[in-house]
This record gives C-alpha cells, sequence and structure tokens, in this order.
C-alpha cells in the first residue's frame, strides 16, 4: 500500500509545486479581483477614495436594477448575442461546408479567411465605419449608383440602424472562427463514412442532415457556447463605434460607464456583478442544454 | 545481474483488480517470458516490476532487495518499450547516452560505453541520424542499444517486436536470444505471441485476468499444462476440445462426440473428468471405420506446403483440427472421416479447469463399447 | 432480366461530366465570394490608407500609392510609441503565461493529482467571465502595485486573458505526447523537471509556438483594459490609440490616416497568421474541439 501512496505523495507535491505560480498568479489578477469588486458591490465607495466607504446592503444592487439605461444595455446585450451568434453559425457552417471540399489553394483560403478575426477589433470597427460613411462610404456610394436609395444611409448613426450594423461587423469578424471550429469537427467524420453513403446513392441534402449535421454537432455546440460567452461580454465594438449611445450600449459599456465615467466604485461593481450573475445563468442554461444533448444523442 | 521477486503484488485502477496477488521468483540470469491474451495484465506487471507504476499491495525484491519504493531509475534496470519511445528530437547517440548525461558521467566514459554498444549492435553508423530516418528494426536496435548502456541488472521488454514485419520479428527474436547468450543479464519479456515466449524462454510465465495461470519452461507448459486455459493457450491451432456425457462416478467408461470412448483410469480424488483434450497434431485422419476412431465430417482443407490442417465436423457445434505433415489426403468435403489417437496424448480437465492425470490405457473399440 | 435501382434512373456519362463541371465552378465561385467578403474590407483599407485629399473620396478599386498617410503616421511619435507599447506589453506577457502555462500544463495534463480537474475548471471559467467584472478589483490591485497609467499595468492585467489561454491549450496539448516517453525518461533517472526541459520541451516547439502566437494576438489586440488603466497618449496601446483617433468634427474624419493606422496594426498579425496558419489552426481547435 505503502509504494503508491509514497509514489502518489511524491506526484502530488510535484505537481504543487508546478502548479504554485499559476495558482498565485490566477488569484492576484482573477480572484482576488472578482472578490473584491463583488466586495466594493456593497458600499458606498468612490474610485478616487476607495478606502473611504461604508456599507449599504443591497443598495447598489436596486439602484442598477431600477434604471432603464441598464436594461437597455441588457436588452441590447442579448438582441446583438442572439442575433449575431446564429447568423454566424449559419454562416459559419455554410462555409465550413464549402471550405471541407477538396480543391485548389484550399491551405491558402483557410489562411486568408482568419484574417478579419486577428485584426484588432478596433481596427474591423473602423474600417466598417468608413466603407458604411453615409457620404463617402464604399457601400453607400454602390448603393446610389445602382439606384437604390436616393441618398446614403447614416448606417452608423441611425439609431434604429445602428444595432444592426454593430451585429454586421460582429458576424464579419467572428465568422471565421466559428469556420475554424466547425472544420475541425468535419475533419473528424471518417471519409469512409461519406463513401458508405455515395455507393448507396444518399442524395446530397440528406447525406448533410442525417450524416453531417449530426456528427459536427458536437463541436457546433461547443464552439456556440464560446461565442455565446464571448458576444456577452462584448465592449470594443460598440464602444468604438457609437461610445455609449443607449442604443448600441452593452452591459459592460454600462458597468464600465459607472465605475469609471461617472467614478462610482460601488455602483460600478453592483453592476459588474449584476453581468456576472447574467452570464454565469445563461452559462449554466447553454452548459445544461449541450450535456442534455449528449445524454439524449 | 540480478533476481527479481515478486511478493503478493497487486494492482487496482480504481476499482478494476488488474493483478491480483502475485508471487514470482525469477532467477539471476534467467530469461522468462509474461506471456498471455490481451488485457491480461502482463503489461502492467512488467511496469510495476519497472517502478513505473506503482504497486496498490505487496512488495518487488530486485536482487534480494526490497524497491517497493524506489523510483523506477534507481532500480537498476532498463526497459525497451513497445513504441521503442526513442526521443523524437535527438540523433541516435544522443538518444543512448542521454541516461548516462543525467547519472552525470564523464564525457570519455559515455563516448566509449556509447561506442561498445553501438558496435555491439551494429548500429555504429546511425549515431548520427534522428529516429525518424531509421526504419523499423533500426530503431528497435536503437532502443536496445539505449537499454543495454546503461549496464542494467535486469532488462524489461515491452511487446518490443509487435511493431515489425514478420521477417525481421524473426531476426530481432534471433538477435534478443543471442544478446541473452552473451551478457546473460535477467531479461523479462512481455508478448502475445506464444511463438516467442516459447522460442525465447527460459520459463514461461502464462498471465490471465491478471493471475499467473502457470509457470515453467516451454516443454513442460506445453506437454503438462496444469490446466484448460493453459492448454488452449498455448499450440496452433489450439488444442481441440470436447465436453464429455455426464456419468456417474460409478461408470469408468468416458464418453464423448463423435464416439468418443475410453476407460480412465485416474485419481478419482481429482475429481471426475468433465472435458478432454487432443492436439491437432496427436489426431491422425483415418478412415470413418477405423476401429477406435471419432469419427465426424470432413469439411475444409488448409494446404501450407511443409503441413497441412484438416477441419473435421464432429457435432453441429463442434469442429476440430488434425494437424499433419507429408501429403494431404484424398478426400472431398461432406465425407465421412475418423480421427485416430493415442491414450498418451490424451488430456483430462475437470469441472474447474484442472488437468486430471491418468493412467493411459487402451481406447475402446467402438463395437465393444456400444 | 431484372435490372439493378441504380441503372434503371441513370442518365449519359456525358450528363454526369457536364454536373460534375458545374459543381466544380459552383465551388470554386463560393470560395470567391467567400474571399471577396472576408477580404475585401482589409484591402479597401490599404487601398484608402494611400489615398489623400478628394481622391480619398473616389470610387477607385488601385491604390493611389500616396504614402504621405504613412509618413505622417511613421512621424507621429505618439503613434510610434503606442507600436512599441502594444510590442512590449504583448511580448512579456505572453512570456510569463507561457512559462507559467508550460510549468502548469505538465502538472495538470501528467502528473497524478486528482484536484487538477477543479484547477483546469476554474481556469477554463476565468477565460469565458467578463473582464468589465474585475475591474474595479484590478483598478485597486493596479494602484496598489503603484502601476496605474503605466503599461507595466497592462502586463499585470493582461494575464488574467493570456495565462488561462496558455494554460488550457498546452495542457492538451502534453496529454497528446506519448507516456511511453515519459516512461523512458524516468527511467534514464530524469527528475519531473528534466523531463520537461529535456524531453517534452523540445517536441512541443510547435504547440508553444502556436500557443505563444495567440496569446501574442489576444494582448496585442485588447481594448477594454489599455482603455481604462492608461490615462495618457505616451502610455497608450495601438488599438486605444486608434479608437480614439478623432477629427475635429464628424466630416473631418482622418479616414486616410485611420485607415493607414489600421493597416500598420493588422500587418505584423496578418504575416504571423499567414505564416503559422496550421499551427494556429491547431492551436485552437485542439483547447475547443476534445475540452
Amino acid at each position: 500500500m505503502s509504494a503508491a501512496r509514497r509514489m502518489e505523495r511524491q506526484q502530488r507535491r510535484t505537481a504543487w509545486i508546478f502548479l504554485l505560480p499559476l495558482l498565485l498568479t490566477l488569484v492576484a489578477v482573477a480572484i482576488w479581483p472578482l472578490a473584491r469588486s463583488i466586495f466594493f458591490s456593497f458600499t458606498d465607495a468612490y474610485l478616487d477614495a476607495p478606502t473611504d466607504y461604508g456599507f449599504v446592503g443591497l443598495e447598489n444592487f436596486v439602484e442598477v436594477a431600477e434604471d432603464p439605461v441598464f436594461w437597455g444595455a441588457v436588452r441590447n446585450t442579448l438582441v446583438f448575442t442572439l442575433v449575431s451568434v446564429g447568423l454566424e453559425t449559419l454562416l459559419g457552417l455554410a462555409i465550413a461546408l464549402l471550405l471541407h471540399r477538396a480543391f485548389l489553394g484550399r491551405g491558402i483560403v483557410r489562411a486568408a479567411i482568419l484574417i478579419p478575426w486577428a485584426m484588432p477589433m478596433v481596427v474591423s470597427a473602423r474600417i466598417w465605419e468608413w466603407m458604411l460613411n453615409d457620404q463617402f462610404g464604399l457601400i453607400n456610394k454602390l448603393l446610389v449608383a445602382l439606384g437604390l436609395v436616393g441618398k446614403g444611409i447614416a448606417w452608423t448613426a441611425d439609431p434604429s440602424l445602428i444595432l444592426g450594423t454593430v451585429i454586421f461587423i460582429d458576424v464579419w469578424v467572428t465568422t471565421p472562427f466559428m469556420v475554424l471550429l466547425i472544420l475541425a469537427g468535419l475533419q473528424l467524420i471518417p471519409e469512409e463514412i461519406y463513401e458508405a453513403a455515395d455507393v448507396s446513392g444518399v442524395p446530397h441534402w440528406k447525406r448533410f442532415w442525417s450524416i453531417t449535421l449530426p456528427l459536427a454537432t458536437p463541436a457546433i455546440g461547443v464552439a456556440i457556447l464560446f461565442r455565446t460567452l464571448d458576444a456577452l461580454r462584448m465592449f470594443d465594438l460598440s464602444y468604438v463605434l457609437a461610445a455609449n449611445n443607449e442604443n448600441t450600449m452593452t452591459m459592460s459599456i454600462y458597468a464600465r460607464d459607472q465605475l469609471i465615467s461617472f467614478q462610482d466604485l460601488g455602483l460600478g461593481a453592483a453592476a459588474s456583478t449584476w453581468v456576472f450573475m447574467i452570464i454565469g445563468l445563461i452559462a449554466i442554461v447553454i452548459v445544461g442544454l449541450l450535456r442534455l444533448d449528449r445524454a439524449t444523442g | 545481474m540480478a533476481s527479481v521477486s515478486l511478493k503478493n503484488v497487486s494492482k487496482t485502477f480504481g476499482t478494476y483488480e488488474v493483478i491480483r496477488s502475485i508471487d514470482l521468483e525469477i532467477e539471476d540470469g534467467e530469461f522468462v517470458v509474461f506471456v498471455g491474451p490481451s488485457g491480461c495484465g502482463k503489461s502492467t506487471l512488467l511496469r510495476l516490476i519497472a517502478g513505473l507504476v506503482p504497486v496498490s499491495g505487496g512488495d518487488v525484491f530486485i536482487g534480494g532487495d526490497q524497491v517497493t519504493d524506489v523510483p523506477a531509475s534507481k532500480r537498476g534496470l532498463a526497459f525497451v518499450f513497445q513504441s521503442y519511445a526513442l526521443y523524437p528530437h535527438m540523433n541516435v547517440a544522443r538518444n543512448i547516452s542521454f541516461a548516462l548525461e543525467t547519472a552525470r558521467l564523464g564525457k570519455d566514459e559515455i563516448r566509449r560505453r556509447v561506442a561498445r554498444v553501438a558496435d555491439m549492435l551494429k548500429i555504429g553508423h546511425l549515431l548520427e541520424r534522428r529516429p525518424r530516418q531509421l526504419s523499423g528494426g533500426q530503431r528497435q536496435r536503437v532502443a536496445i542499444g539505449r537499454a543495454l548502456v546503461g549496464q542494467p541488472e535486469v532488462f524489461l521488454f515491452d511487446e518490443p517486436l509487435s511493431n515489425l514485419d514478420a521477417d525481421l520479428r524473426m531476426e530481432m527474436r534471433f538477435e534478443i536470444a543471442k544478446l541473452h547468450a552473451d551478457v546473460k543479464t535477467t531479461m523479462i519479456y512481455v508478448t502475445h505471441d506464444q511463438t516467442e515466449a516459447m522460442t525465447l524462454a527460459d520459463r514461461i510465465v502464462i498471465l490471465n485476468h491478471g493471475q499467473i495461470e502457470q509457470v515453467g519452461r516451454p516443454r513442460e507448459l506445453y506437454d503438462r499444462p496444469e490446466n484448460r486455459f493453459v492448454a488452449g493457450f498455448l499450440g496452433s491451432p489450439r488444442m481441440n476440445f470436447a465436453a464429455l456425457e455426464a456419468t456417474g462416478p460409478a461408470v469408468p467408461v468416458l464418453r464423448g462426440p463423435g464416439g468418443f470412448a475410453y476407460a480412465a483410469e485416474y485419481v478419482a480424488a481429482e475429481g471426475r473428468p468433465a472435458e478432454i483434450g487432443l492436439r491437432p497434431e496427436a489426431l491422425k485422419l483415418v478412415g470413418a471405420d477405423t476401429k477406435g476412431a471419432i469419427r465426424g465430417t470432413f469439411e475444409r482443407m488448409e494446404d501450407l506446403g511443409y503441413e497441412y490442417v484438416c477441419y473435421v465436423r464432429l457435432t453441429d457445434t463442434l469442429v476440430w483440427t488434425v494437424r499433419s505433415t507429408g501429403s494431404p489426403p484424398q478426400i472431398a468435403p461432406g465425407d465421412p472421416a475418423g480421427l485416430s489417437w493415442q491414450p498418451e496424448n490424451l488430456y483430462l480437465f475437470g469441472e474447474d479447469g484442472r488437468r486430471i492425470d491418468h493412467r493411459a490405457s487402451v481406447p475402446l473399440a467402438l463395437g465393444a463399447s456400444s | 432480366m431484372t435490372v439493378s435501382v441504380a441503372t434503371t434512373r441513370r442518365y449519359s456519362n456525358a450528363t454526369y461530366r457536364t454536373l460534375r463541371r458545374v459543381k466544380t465552378a459552383g465551388l470554386y465561385a463560393g470560395v470567391a465570394a467567400v474571399l471577396v467578403y472576408m477580404l475585401f474590407p482589409y484591402y479597401w483599407a490599404i487601398v484608402s490608407s494611400t489615398k489623400t485629399g478628394q481622391a480619398l473620396y473616389q470610387f477607385t478599386l488601385l491604390p493611389a500609392l500616396d504614402f504621405s498617410n504613412y509618413r505622417q503616421l511613421f512621424d507621429n511619435p505618439v503613434f510610434m510609441g503606442a507600436l512599441v507599447n502594444s510590442g512590449v506589453v504583448a511580448l512579456v506577457s505572453t512570456a510569463i503565461s507561457l512559462v507559467i502555462g508550460i510549468l502548469a500544463a505538465y502538472a495538470l495534463g501528467r502528473l497524478h493529482f486528482p484536484p487538477g480537474r477543479i484547477v483546469l475548471i476554474a481556469v477554463l471559467m476565468i477565460s469565458v467571465f467578463p473582464q468589465v467584472v474585475v475591474l474595479s478589483g484590478m483598478f485597486e490591485v493596479i494602484g496598489w502595485l503603484g502601476l496605474y497609467n503605466r503599461p507595466s499595468a497592462l502586463i499585470v492585467s493582461y494575464l488574467i486573458l493570456t495565462l488561462p489561454f496558455t494554460t488550457w491549450i498546452l495542457t492538451s496539448f502534453i496529454r497528446d505526447l506519448p507516456n511511453e516517453l515519459e516512461e523512458a525518461a524516468l527511467i534514464d533517472g530524469c527528475s519531473r523537471l528534466r523531463i520537461l526541459t529535456h524531453v517534452l520541451l523540445p517536441l512541443m516547439g510547435p504547440a508553444i509556438a502556436s500557443t505563444g502566437l495567440l496569446s501574442f494576438i489576444l494582448a496585442w489586440n485588447e481594448f477594454l483594459f489599455a482603455l481604462t488603466f492608461i490615462l495618457t497618449d505616451e502610455n497608450r496601446t495601438v488599438p486605444v490609440a486608434i479608437g480614439l483617433l478623432t477629427g475635429s468634427s464628424r466630416y473631418e474624419y482622418p479616414f486616410g490616416q485611420i485607415m493607414a493606422a489600421s493597416v500598420t496594426v493588422t500587418l505584423p498579425l496578418l504575416v504571423l497568421v499567414l505564416i503559422f496558419q496550421r499551427k494556429i489552426v491547431a492551436g485552437l481547435t485542439s483547447g475547443a474541439v476534445k475540452g
């Protein structure tokens, strides 16, 4: 008995030593700040004098919950997440199916489509802002030239269009990521299955529905989970395109506004704790759905 | 050189018992082969001896010293892995010398030892190459060289030939046997291939379900298997078995399929025989009406040139094989056939699978017994 | 005589040949459409960045090859400073993450360590939770360390992004290395650290390259912390510098310059992505598909 125990104990000690830097760093940059943020949400501290505070109970949470701007931000974030992740998944699946086929220069094409994903979100926002400019933008010039519209559309200024524009840009930026993950899932499907289907004359649409889709579902599910959690914390795109315009304000922008622009540490912390709870809840639901899917399928 | 001994060694993974309290003594300089079906625990047992996997219970001794808690590198042994496990980023020389470097041996000593091993295994011209530039057989030699260079007291081999093709396997088998004859170090060798086991071993350890079924010299295991498992495991094609008809303890005549009948003199204390076994080469294909022969229907013949194997159906669910050399008989599928046998080649097994000794007497003539 | 099901509904060979050609043409047309969608905006940014004055508002598809935007940009000390800041911050935080991540990945991927599962789950959770949640606490940590408004504040805070990422991906890479190699090294008398540095690390070159690259991209592109913890222009990173570039009014947006800046910051990433594309794909998917 002792041999196994001693060897395991020794391995465990080595493991702790190797893990120590990771654990210390994560506590310092993630767990401690998280705990402090939650702590501050029960206080009336201000950013310029964070040591000078009193406890106010749940007052900050109530104040955030009563602020219609906050709920507007929640709504924007949810609409943004739902629509853009939905579109990305469909578009990503379509492009992945296309790029999964054999054609000349496939490797280069797969690398090239990573470009939108690799560039900073700020840059993407700026490029599209320029292309969508109401007077000089390429898109509007094209639309006017084709006679589709009389004069340029203010894509990034019109309150009714701006959220759509944000979604459009996000789809462009993150579809490559979806394509990549779904492609990886498709590559796990053995070629023999398709050859068998070919020989027995299974039509293409049926091949997609009863072979490709079910076998790629785990990969797609994981991709959707990652993208959803990423979309829910979106900050930079909306911020660069429209700063704190209420039509595109996300939960992250709202929380940062309270904290930095209004210097209200307590309120900002409460807002970010709300964000944390909302995203946590959504994550639990999605993970639960994926598990259920795996259990039944 | 050192002896290896296992006392009551067991290993469980979670709740699954891979090795169940094994006792084994391996003598200094002996070549012992662990053989058994896949999943029998032979590889795990080797790793327990190596110290790569900690034992869950029991003790391991090498050269008489208790090494149960000693780390693998301090046990004075070498391990040749199934995949060779050569370091892909180091050349052959460095692969061989890496352990010596780790042990901080002097540069000259390292060079001397590497050169000697390379010379011995005829891989001197490969020293600068990377593992991926080597053929399977060359990789195997390098792996053995790496094991050899540390001058270990015990060599452990984990299915070292299973990744080679048939020709090369035979060649390397021969070389490993020669290596043992040269260095005379204790060697423990794991394989699932009974040919390797029979040809290489001083003693064979047959494992099944984490337990030792039998230990002995190859010939001994083949001729006098202790139980049905060992009898069926060694030999190709495997031993023919048939269940005996249930008869009362008072009736001395054993009866089986195909009209098998035999008046056995066995020690009744060992239990009543439940099954018979006859090796394919102990049977002879004869006419169906031959006296004392087991009757069946000829089904198929495989002629290998140097020998032939016949399949003879005894009942709906039982087909026996006959192996013989010489020119194959002229017989067509569906023809009735007889199988003659000699009592000294007959094995009897009890209900629990243990072999029951019996004194050879004459098989009963079919006519007389019915 | 019976006719097989397959042959009853068979067209002539020529029909199938035509059909196949149409399909191939469709495939290439589809690929071309995808490429235009994904690449044209960046191309247009390059085109626009080489135009000044009235030319900028003309609809010509070819670059004008007027590099005055770039000259202005490179003469701008704030932008060049931001470029250096971005590079230093991304490099240093990536290097730290790789070292810590490799050590942790070995413990998590190879050693017998039951609590490792919990650590891995925590790492995964940290990598997906919203950064804004730790903003106020991080503010305090940065203050304590006396790093406010210094690029090193970003190195510290970026670890929350890069460290969980590198740990997660490297763990899955290490798990895929053959176990027998490690056993061979143990027999050869290596300590765990020596196994890691002499046996596993040399084999992990591609994994480290791709993980490091992705971590670099994460840090290079980060916006929220860079916007919050840096106050003055000379300490900013490029994404924030570009994000805050504005003209005196909506109609005087220096689009040409913004495009030049955009092209410039993206260029290093572009080169890296194109060189290491296979490794990036492997890195991104090994974490996600298996995890």
